[in-house]
């Protein structure tokens, strides 16, 4: 169809085709509105990066039971293995788990890559009712009285009117920017992730990794792997090949100098690394920003006539033990179609009207999350818990070990000296494992 | 092969390159008041070539889009960044 026939009025315009606009798309049309999703690249995900590891079956699963018998997925997680590294040593903790809807619908979580599930999600927006206009940059919203009516797309009669604007453009975040709803990024809460998809044989893949089946394992590295560099770095199991990628905060590459993708050869040449990885292929390397920093991104959420999702509200959990964007987008972009499906039920689009998103946002445990874990990025950056942590715990293990005929040691006295050894102090110990404790238990 | 030269990263990603640069960086800029040059290490697809005299080549044809050379510069108006149209740039198939 000719969606852009300059005289029509969607109810909404959802900007972006990743995970939080394609579900905002989905849950708009099966509510019986018009609805136009807007993607820039030549199909949906065709300029999306994540790892993937996906935790949002059980939401997917109430829009579309069963998802991932007709879905473009990979493995589905039975596995998570952390990883505390320094440059010769690696201490893990495996997760495996076998429990009730970790291994059995709706599986807790699957691995997947971007360029084919976002087009398979945009792709059950569109059977649901929403347009797909694919290669459309929107370039900027309209505006009458101060009221978002509708967008710019940078092609010929690009003016489209719609009476609800859900921006789900992602981590650069400019429709918001350009709107006054959000300021311009730090480096130090941006992190760069720079990845490669390296083919390899399924048979080899379930061998190496003890995996049967559709089984599949997801690794998340902390420490040495990214030298001084504040990051971490993951690999996960898809059917033929791998997912692997080094994550960098860019204040903390430009200080360190450090580019990324020499970082991404050092990780795989790791000797705790290198045996997971010998023999597969490069099919493709990419890269991506991530929205490291939660709360302290969030924008203004919504204006008359605008409201935004996903990655560029900030909604994306980047702490340590998380990386979680994908689910939180879904719930994010399902609570501003649920906002934007009431205004046009109302038949009112200010800011107050829209203003329900707020509690939207918390029924889907969004801005509740978020506020829990306001902590956990800043100190997830700090240098002690990036570097020297893992370094410490791998060390010692390392000295706890050895069998050279010296004296056994244990684990107190091994304690102290590494105390002395990486300059500890007790008050910074403690100091830190408050702030553990204020960042992931209460 | 695992391990891969940066060169060899590139060549596996598709770029269907537009006939206009989204991003243009002004080399005055950073001749005239740029000591970091951040760009230059920060930038995953490696195109910003630093010159003898402190300024900077730049090509666009194959960037991710992915922004981290904008929040990495400090120079007000050295980048000026923007999306390709529609359809161009930088297609992912496997990432
Ligand atoms: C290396 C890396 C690893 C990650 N790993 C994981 C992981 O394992 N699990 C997880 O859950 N999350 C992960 N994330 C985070 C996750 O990728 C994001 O949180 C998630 O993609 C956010 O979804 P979104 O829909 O908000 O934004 P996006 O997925 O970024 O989608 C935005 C869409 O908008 C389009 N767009 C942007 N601007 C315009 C415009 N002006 N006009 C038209 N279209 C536009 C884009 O092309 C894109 O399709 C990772 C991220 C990275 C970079
Ligand atoms: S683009 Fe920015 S960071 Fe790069 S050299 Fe110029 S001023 Fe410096
Ligand atoms: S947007 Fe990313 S890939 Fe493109 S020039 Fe900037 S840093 Fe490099």
């Amino acid at each position: 169809m000719s969606v852009a026939t300059a005289s029509e009025v969607f109810d909404v315009i959802v900007v972006g085709a990743g995970p939080a606009g394609s579900t905002a798309a989905l849950l708009c049309a099966r509510a019986g509105l018009k609805v136009l999703l807007l993607e820039r690249g030549e199909y949906p995900g065709a300029k999306n990066v994540s790892g993937a590891a996906f935790y949002g079956s059980a939401i997917l699963n109430e829009l579309i039971p069963n998802w991932w018998e007709q879905a473009p997925v990979e493995r589905y997680i039975c596995r998570r293995d952390i990883a505390f590294m320094s440059s010769t040593t690696s201490v893990a903790l495996d997760f495996h788990c076998a429990a009730e809807g970790y291994t059995t619908p709706p599986y807790n979580g699957f691995i997947v890559l971007r360029p084919r599930f976002d087009r398979w999600l945009a792709a059950q927006a569109e059977a649901a009712g929403a347009f797909l206009l694919t290669s459309a940059v929107v370039d900027d919203v309209l505006r009458e009285n101060g009221r978002v009516v509708g967008v710019r797309v940078r092609r010929e009669q690009g003016e489209i009117r719609g009476k609800v604007v859900i921006a789900c453009d992602g981590v650069n975040s400019f429709l918001a920017k350009k709107v006054g709803l959000q300021r311009e990024f730090h480096a130090h809460e941006l992190s760069l992730g720079v990845k490669e998809v390296l083919g390899l044989d399924p048979a080899i893949i379930e061998d190496r990794f003890r995996l049967s089946g559709d089984e599949g394992i997801a690794y998340e590295y902390l420490g040495a792997i990214t030298e001084d560099v504040h990051g971490g770095a993951f690999l996960y199991t898809n059917r033929d090949s791998l997912s692997l990628g080094v994550i960098g905060q860019v204040s903390s590459l430009v200080e360190r100098r450090k580019r990324p993708y020499e970082l991404l050869e050092r990780f795989k040449a790791h000797p705790a690394v290198a045996p997971l990885v010998r023999g597969a292929k490069l099919r493709e390397y990419s890269a991506h920003l991530i929205p490291e920093s939660g709360w302290t991104m969030k924008p203004t959420l919504y204006t008359d006539g605008m409201l935004v999702a996903g990655d560029a509200a900030g909604f994306c959990l980047a702490a340590g033990l998380y990386l979680e964007g994908m689910n939180y987008a879904m719930q994010s972009g399902l609570a501003a179609a649920e906002t934007a499906i009431d205004a046009c039920r109302r038949e009112r689009y200010s800011a107050r009207a829209l203003s329900g998103y707020r509690k939207h946002l918390k029924q889907r445990n969004v801005s509740t999350d978020f506020r829990a874990y306001r902590h956990a990025p800043a100190f997830v950056n700090s240098a002690r818990l990036q570097n020297l942590y893992p370094e410490v715990v791998a060390s010692g293990m390392e000295q706890l070990f050895r069998v050279d005929g010296s004296a056994k040691r244990k684990i107190l006295p091994l304690a102290r000296q590494l105390m002395r050894q990486y300059q500890l102090k007790p008050g910074e110990l403690l100091r830190d494992g408050y702030q553990v404790v204020r960042a992931y238990l209460w | 092969m695992v391990m891969t030269t940066h060169e060899e990263k590139m060549r596996t990603v598709r770029f269907r390159v537009a006939a206009t640069p989204h991003i243009v960086v002004n080399s005055d800029i950073c001749r005239a008041s740029c000591s970091i040059h951040a760009c230059v290490y920060v930038c995953p697809a490696n195109l910003f070539v630093p010159l003898d005299d402190g300024g900077i080549l730049f090509n666009y044809e194959q960037c991710f889009e992915c922004g981290t050379c904008y929040i990495a510069c400090n120079q007000e108006g050295a980048i000026r960044w923007s999306y390709p149209d529609g359809g161009y740039g930088v297609t992912f198939r496997e990432s």
